[in-house]
């Protein structure tokens, strides 16, 4: 199972984490500070597998950004690096080639979007456009969540005038 | 895209990106928390748009490495909120900050059940998957019914199935009970018929869990499996979107590939000719290709497909075209295609015979061990070292000594031990063994632990033909300039042995060796210096004819030495200068040391023991016995001195052993605890045992150790010398005729831990391991026993019985008769607590391994604390509760003398370990504790208990206590059992103590009160 997730820019900012195995705040700080300085360290042309403490970190990198996937050691490994793959072509489809600042400004877009692939540190979907109909459809749900405040604060305006 | 709205999260997160540098970013992170915390404080003027966004600050502060100690509630409270804008920031939010453990997520389960039951869709979404990423064991037991439910219902949509799937998957993993197997077990075959894929990738993440748990109770998934992979394979019927790269869902390729290799065969013939054609076609139809996601999905299938081949054990012909594949892959130029075949062949090693073919690859396997990528060069070496056998061993152990002066650090230590190993294991001629651990102290001194060079050394007594070669080999290293300490410890070891058999050669005369030596000197610490001492006594011994000078030299190193401040120096020094007075006698004393016994490498065992317990790895370990060479077994011929079966207390020989005494203790060294006849003219200067037990801490090699020999390495150390690490080597046991099984490690020390925490190992000897894993709810308990087979023979006639004391109500599940080779058995134990008491329940456990009956009488770690839940009061709630427990039987108070000494916060951890909260700040003396908690039985309920230490910085070793709690018997056995714990020490003697199982018919040991009150029993 994957036991979390990083996504660790080039200068060593974290953009998202999520933890499917518990990890109490401190423990989570220091994987993070290990494992930046494992990965970002590492030169180009080497595998995507980093062996710690017992497990495996799958990483690719794609632009500035990390993308990190810690999983069991006897747990496939290159098809966890398709799931990174896959996220990052959903969140590519999702903001329209996306780049770090869509990330950095819409951090809470990626969790919608890493919720809706993975649950429990397990794929739950694979299909890309299942995932955007998803997306799609929390958002008109908030759209219309909001669209009804504001006729709702419309309505009470014009009462009170 | 800007952050729908929410403009005041934008301008944090645009502020934070303009800071220059760490400190301003910290500055601003400051005011934004001060900020949020005093919205927060006055609730009632945020609006829901407000609290979303300041939830939202909270999350990316949290995210930057920031401590975010509060608004959790906040967090936690919108997932309650009415809309779902709200409700999905409270899921979001809070299943990012918060774990499994965290309190307030238990406030949140009612809230989620209820969207779980409800009928909104979206919200169903939202708790599953904060339940299936951040659900714990409670949830687990409240939920799963429910979440089963969704699953299997048929008016659900797939977005919540494949949700609940995983929900599943993750209480199952948190909860193995909460799936209850036979209602289960169809309903999981059904599922696999699923149409929708998401669904169906889902159920086939739970039905690996599943199967890997208990794949008996999931065959009818089988042929499901297999139907869906071939389905997948042919491609057909597959929607274009569950496409990758135009591979049918890669995953759930994988997956499926995955949940088949649980099941151990499969044996209806049309399946399995089904999945090999499956099989062959993904074998040979993965190509290399440009695109990389399209290469990595399909390897990522390939080497599915590989591990299942290997785990089925195909026809020969498969196999081959396995080794095939991955020998071409360990030498392509992608980076990950290499690292994964070279970890696919060292599986495949583990699991058949093809070690004759991976063997041609080994040029290429040595050039991956230079790579520039150290995740490969760490795969290289463990191929290396599991293909490694006589044939190659010389080739590849040469190799990783190359290695070794370029590694990098973080490799090192791992290398030398695998040096270590395969040279001890493979060597084909003991020059060569002697060669390259030299080599590797040399090279790697720091690494080599002293496990290593007692091994060297025992070879070396044990085998009369290379004792020359040794020698001369130690002289040469002994000539380097600068040496590591540990090779001046093993060549100063052996030229006080065997310089003598140089004599003749140039360059070695006593003298030369001693000077040679003597300049080793003032470089070494306190702990070689002993060996040097005895070296020089030695050589002083064998210069025949005494050589005035040297003499004159060396006693008068003796002498200054006579008082040195180190004890086991000056022990030493003392004695070898009476010694020498002694003419002959010194002869006796000082003649080479006799042979070791026949034991187990400890390195070997170590290496064994760190290696996982799967049944994979132990075929490999099988294999590697088999093959092992017999270059290095230790023979039993006769030798000029004799098997001395007594005190093998370091360099010395007892002096008036007769032939007589010799054949007395021969005769009695098959008794259990026949004191050894050692006449022994001097009455025992150091010995307590527990001092002896001390030292011998570091006893290196783990053979099973009689505890008849200790009382005569008592006797005997008037004469020697106190052992200590270098003689421990020497502590040889006599022939392990005895009948009695010994623990590994020492049994009260287990106990001792197990009283601070909930899992550990409780019991560890030669054949087997019980682990015992607790929790402990209240005033009731559940207590997991588990048995371990270490063999690779099954233990029979396992019997396990609690004796209970009368406070507790044990009920043990039934344990099997047998426990098959390597497996383990799982033994649940249920415990109530009806009344205080510190009373223990023993396990009394026995089992036969071959003709050896073992049994052993275990306290088990259901004691008094356990049922403690700390608990925090503030200075409000304690001092009316102190004061109204005014004396006794209520509150006692007692001084307690004779306390282990530590400090204030060594005990504020001893007490919360315990969990006795202790509270700070309560008590206005700095130098008293005051803890809390609360107390569970039947009988009592919840009972608060309050406990306050007063401590004299003066003397540590006392203190006064002051227990009260609502129960009389409760504050009494609560001070008595604190006060054991204060008292007691937890490293107890390893040898003293011997709470050792004991063939069934002696009485139990008195010295573990477990097992003396099993007795009583």
């Amino acid at each position: 199972m994957i036991h979390f997730v990083l996504l660790i820019s080039r200068q060593g900012k974290v953009r998202l984490t999520k933890w499917y195995s518990p990890y109490s705040q401190k423990e989570r700080t220091k994987v993070i500070r290990e494992l930046s300085g494992m990965i970002l360290t590492r030169g180009p042309k080497l595998c995507n597998f980093v062996e710690w403490r017992g497990y495996k970190v799958v990483y690719k990198r794609y632009a500035s950004l990390y993308f990190c996937m810690c999983i069991d050691q006897e747990d496939n490994e290159l098809e966890v690096l398709e799931i990174i793959h896959h996220f990052v072509e959903i969140l590519d489809r999702y903001f329209g080639s996306v780049c770090e600042l869509d990330l950095i400004f819409n951090f809470h877009k990626a969790y919608y979007i890493l919720d809706e692939l993975v649950i429990a540190g397990e794929l739950q979907e694979s299909s890309k456009k299942t995932v955007a109909r998803l997306i799609a459809a929390q958002d008109s749900l908030v759209e219309a969540a909001k669209e009804e405040a504001s006729s709702l604060s419309n309505i009470i305006a014009q009462a009170t005038k | 895209m800007a952050l729908s709205g929410m403009r005041g999260l934008s301008v944090f997160i645009s502020d934070i990106r303009n800071c220059q540098n760490k400190e301003q970013e910290r500055l601003r992170v400051d005011k934004e928390l001060g900020n949020v915390r005093t919205r927060f404080k006055n609730e009632k003027g945020l609006t829901p748009y407000e609290k979303k966004k300041y939830v939202w600050k909270m999350l990316y502060i949290y995210m930057l490495g920031y401590d975010v100690d509060f608004g959790h509630m906040e967090a936690v409270s919108l997932i309650s909120a009415p809309k779902y804008p709200e409700k999905q920031v409270g899921y979001i939010v809070t299943s990012c900050l918060l774990n499994e453990n965290h309190d307030f997520l238990r406030l949140a389960i009612n809230t989620v059940r209820n969207d779980i039951i409800g009928r909104n869709e979206t919200f169903q979404c939202l708790a599953l998957t904060l339940v299936g990423n951040i659900g714990g064991r409670e949830f687990a037991e409240s939920l799963a019914p429910d979440v089963q439910k969704l699953l299997i219902s048929s008016s659900c949509r797939p977005l919540v199935r494949k949700k609940a799937a995983l929900c599943l998957l993750r209480l199952f993993r948190k909860n193995p009970d909460v799936v209850n197997v036979d209602g289960w077990s169809d309903r999981m075959a059904q599922l696999l018929d699923e149409r929708d894929f998401g669904v169906l990738t889902s159920c086939m993440s739970l039905l690996v869990a599943l199967v890997a748990s208990n794949h008996e109770a999931y065959w009818s998934c089988l042929p499901k499996c297999v139907k869906v992979l071939e389905r997948l394979a042919r491609n057909q019927d597959i929607p274009q979107e569950y496409t990758y790269y135009g591979i049918p869902s890669p995953w759930l390729q994988v997956k499926t590939m995955r949940s088949l290799q649980y099941f151990p065969t499969i044996e209806d013939p049309s399946t399995r000719r089904s999945l090999f054609e499956v099989l062959q076609r993904i074998l040979m139809g993965t190509d290399v290709v440009k695109n990389v996601n399209k290469n990595n999905a399909s390897h990522a299938v390939l080497f599915e497909a590989l591990a299942l081949v290997m785990h089925l054990d195909a026809e020969k012909e498969m196999m081959s075209q396995c080794v095939a594949l991955l020998g071409k892959f360990i030498a392509v130029r992608e980076p990950n295609i290499r690292y994964l075949g070279l970890e696919n062949m060292t599986r495949m090693l583990m699991v058949t015979d093809v070690q004759d073919i991976i063997k041609r690859h080994q040029a290429q396997i040595i050039t991956s061990l230079k790579d520039p990528d150290i995740s490969i060069r760490r795969r290289a070496l463990d191929l290396l070292y599991g293909m490694c056998d006589v044939s190659n061993a010389k080739d590849i152990v040469e190799e990783l000594l190359q290695y070794l002066s370029t590694a990098e650090f973080v490799m090192r230590e791992e290398l030398s031990l695998k040096i270590a190993i395969l040279a001890e294991k493979f060597a084909p001629d003991l020059s060569w063994y002697v060669d390259v651990i030299l080599q590797l102290i040399d090279k790697a001194g720091d690494f080599v632990s002293d496990d290593i060079w007692f091994r060297v050394v025992q070879f070396v007594t044990n085998n009369e033909d290379l004792q020359p070669y040794a020698a001369l080999k130690s002289r040469e290293y002994l000539d380097k300039p600068a040496i590591h300490e540990t090779m001046v410890k093993v060549s100063s070891y052996i030229l006080g042995e065997y310089s003598h058999l140089l004599a003749r050669r140039p360059g070695c005369s006593p003298k030369e060796i001693f000077s040679l030596i003597h300049e080793k000197l003032p470089t070494v610490s306190t702990s070689t210096i002993p060996i040097l001492l005895s070296t020089y006594a030695k050589i002083l011994m064998h210069t025949q004819p005494p050589d005035p000078e040297l003499q004159n030299q060396i006693l008068a190193i003796f002498r200054k030495y006579e008082s040195c401040i180190d004890a086991e120096i000056q022990q030493r020094a003392v004695e070898y200068l009476e010694l020498s007075k002694k003419g002959a006698a010194l002869m006796d004393v000082l003649a080479e040391m006799p042979k070791f016994p026949e034991r187990q490498s400890s390195l070997i065992k170590k290496a064994e023991d760190t290696e996982a317990d799967t049944a994979e790895q132990s075929a490999i370990r099988l294999r590697t016995q088999q093959q092992t060479s017999n270059a290095l077994a230790v023979t039993d011929q006769p030798s000029a001195n004799g098997t001395l079966p007594v005190s093998h207390l370091g360099l010395v020989k007892v002096p008036s052993m007769t032939n007589a005494d010799r054949n007395l203790a021969d005769q009695r060294e098959s008794e259990p605890d026949g004191t050894l006849t050692v006449v022994d003219p001097q009455p025992p200067s150091v010995p307590s045992p527990d001092v002896l037990g001390d030292l011998l801490g570091p006893l290196a090699i783990e053979g099973p150790q009689p505890a008849a020999t200790l009382p005569a390495h008592n006797l005997s150390s008037g004469v020697g010398i106190a052992p200590n690490a270098e003689d421990a080597l020497a502590l040889a046991p006599i022939e392990e005729q005895t009948a009695t099984v010994q623990p590994i490690g020492n049994i009260a020390e287990r106990f001792q831990a197990l009283v601070l925490k909930d899992s550990g190992i409780l019991y560890e000897d030669p054949y087997i391991q019980i682990g015992t894993k607790a929790e402990w709810r209240a005033h009731h308990g559940r207590l997991v026993l588990f048995l371990g087979n270490k063999n690779t023979a099954p233990l029979v006639s396992v019997q396990a019985l609690i004796l209970p004391p009368s406070h507790l109500r044990i009920e043990l599940s039934l344990v099997p008769e047998t426990i098959p080779p390597r497996a383990q058995v799982q033994c649940p134990l249920e415990v109530v607590n009806l009344r205080p008491s510190r009373d223990v329940a023993v396990l009394d456990f026995s089992y036969n391994f071959g003709a050896q009956l073992v049994n052993v009488k275990l306290r088990l770690p259901a004691i008094l604390n356990k049922f403690l839940q700390p608990i925090t009061v503030s200075a409000e709630e304690f001092f009316p509760q102190w004061r109204s427990l005014s004396g006794p039987p209520l509150k006692l108070q007692e001084v307690v003398r004779g306390v282990r000494p530590m400090s204030l916060l060594e005990m504020t951890n001893l007490f919360n370990s315990l969990r006795l909260m202790v509270c700070p700040g309560l008590d206005p003396n700095a130098n008293n504790l005051v803890a809390s908690t609360t107390f569970y039985s039947d009988s009592t309920r919840a009972m608060l208990c309050l406990v306050r230490i007063e401590t004299d910085p003066a003397d540590r070793t006392q203190l006064r206590m002051t227990v009260a709690s609502g129960d009389p018997t409760l504050t009494f056995e609560l001070k008595e059992f604190i006060k054991e714990q204060l008292i007691i020490i937890p490293t107890a003697p390893t040898a003293a103590a011997p709470p050792v199982p004991q063939p069934t018919s002696s009485s139990p040991p008195v010295s573990d009160p477990g097992a003396l009150l099993a007795g009583l029993l």
